[in-house]
């Protein structure tokens, strides 16, 4: 039986397990929170320690020398305008995603690139999932190793938290779950053999082994809305923002990991 | 932008056995694979990695299509003396890349 086939079985029998149980809905307390690295074997975990091991910090070194390189009828760098990363850019991405005062919503670490290229280097924004946004954001979200997430802290971002909170608890698809059906309730469960977690986004972008490549927690979140058989959300969708920015909001103390690497 | 990450001690005594670990940015693209429309995409792997140890080759490896993308290598050698380890990643499609670390020893 194929990994995604016994994952989809799997998902079916816990599915039904649920629907027979009454639901707790009970969210985590704090002191029990747990980054998916704690799931992870010792030999995961140490890919994901040894920068030398982990595949992530390869998207890094090419965020690094794009960071650098000019890009856009501008003929700017990241770097003319925001210096060393290493110093400018620390703790950034544990505040994504942020309100954007001219967009009027929240916008992720993505975006915000996404944004400075067209605004500021007048060059075309770098598609969703490409080696370069992610290499971007993977070279930005290790500037902020260790720091805690405090995202969702400005007061204008309460409705989208909200908003987000909501579409974590709405049950959908065929399978009709929400996200806290499993990382509410049952993180402390196993399915298809795998640990269920409780979906702390600690390590975006990040390196999974299934993938075998980096990925951004967008990509995680359509992933788990087609295991539920629902439809995903676009990238970028303002569904997926909300969600990103209640997750963050959920983790929030805990510290910035990535790149990671997860199974 | 293929890059590689390269693990050697700076540092040895004569004699020690040293652990060596290699990263290569590679996607390893199996060509079992087909797209939605039902194409055949084409094999892009790395098929073959050596590391020389100042001029002498002390470890080769052939790859094939099974291994992971990014392949990660770790071997280990004796610390003989100070010098330079080149390795080299050949491949499909013209790949090629190279990298060096240097040791010194004591």
């Amino acid at each position: 039986m194929s990994v995604s086939r016994a994952i989809r079985v799997a998902v079916l029998l816990i599915a039904a397990d649920i629907a027979a149980s009454p639901l707790a809905a009970a969210e985590i307390p704090q002191d029990q929170r747990r980054s998916g690295y704690s799931f992870m074997t010792p030999d995961t975990q140490a890919m994901q320690d040894d920068d030398t091991a982990n595949p992530g910090m390869l998207w890094v070194l090419d965020g690094e020398a794009l960071w650098n390189s000019k890009a856009g009828a501008a003929g700017k760098a990241c770097a003319d305008c925001h210096g060393d990363a290493r110093a400018s850019m620390k703790g950034v991405a544990a505040r994504y995603p942020a309100f954007d005062a001219t967009l009027g919503r929240p916008v992720n670490l993505e975006q915000r690139i996404n944004l400075c290229r067209v605004g500021h280097q007048q060059a075309a924004p770098l598609a969703f999932e490409s080696r370069d946004l992610l290499a971007l954001t993977a070279y930005l979200a290790e500037q902020s190793r260790g720091t805690a997430i405090e995202a969702g802290i400005d007061p204008q971002l309460e409705p989208f938290v909200a908003k987000g909170r909501e579409l974590f608890m709405q049950r959908q698809g065929q399978l009709n779950l929400g996200c806290a059906n499993c990382h509410d309730d049952n993180w402390d469960k196993r399915l298809a053999g795998s640990a269920i977690t409780q979906a702390h986004p600690t390590g975006y972008p990040l390196y999974r082994l299934e993938w075998q490549s980096l990925g951004s927690l967008q990509r995680r979140l359509r992933s788990c809305i087609s295991g539920i058989r629902a439809q995903a959300y676009d990238y970028g969708a303002p569904e997926l923002v909300e969600l990103e920015l209640y997750l963050m909001s959920r983790a929030r103390g805990m510290p910035i990991e990535a790149p990671a690497v997860r199974p | 932008m293929a890059s590689a990450l390269i693990n050697v001690p700076k540092k040895a005594k004569r004699g020690d056995i040293i652990e060596i670990k290699t990263l290569m940015s590679h996607i390893m693209e199996t060509g079992y694979r087909h797209t939605a429309t039902g194409e055949v995409v084409p094999r892009d792997i790395i098929t073959s990695f050596s590391c020389r140890y100042n001029g002498v080759e002390i470890f080769r490896a052939d790859l094939f299509p099974a291994i992971a993308a990014n392949p990660f290598i770790t071997f280990f050698a004796v610390a003989t003396e100070s010098g330079k380890f080149d390795f080299e990643w050949i491949g499909d499609k013209g790949f090629t890349e190279t990298a060096s670390a240097s040791i010194s020893v004591e």
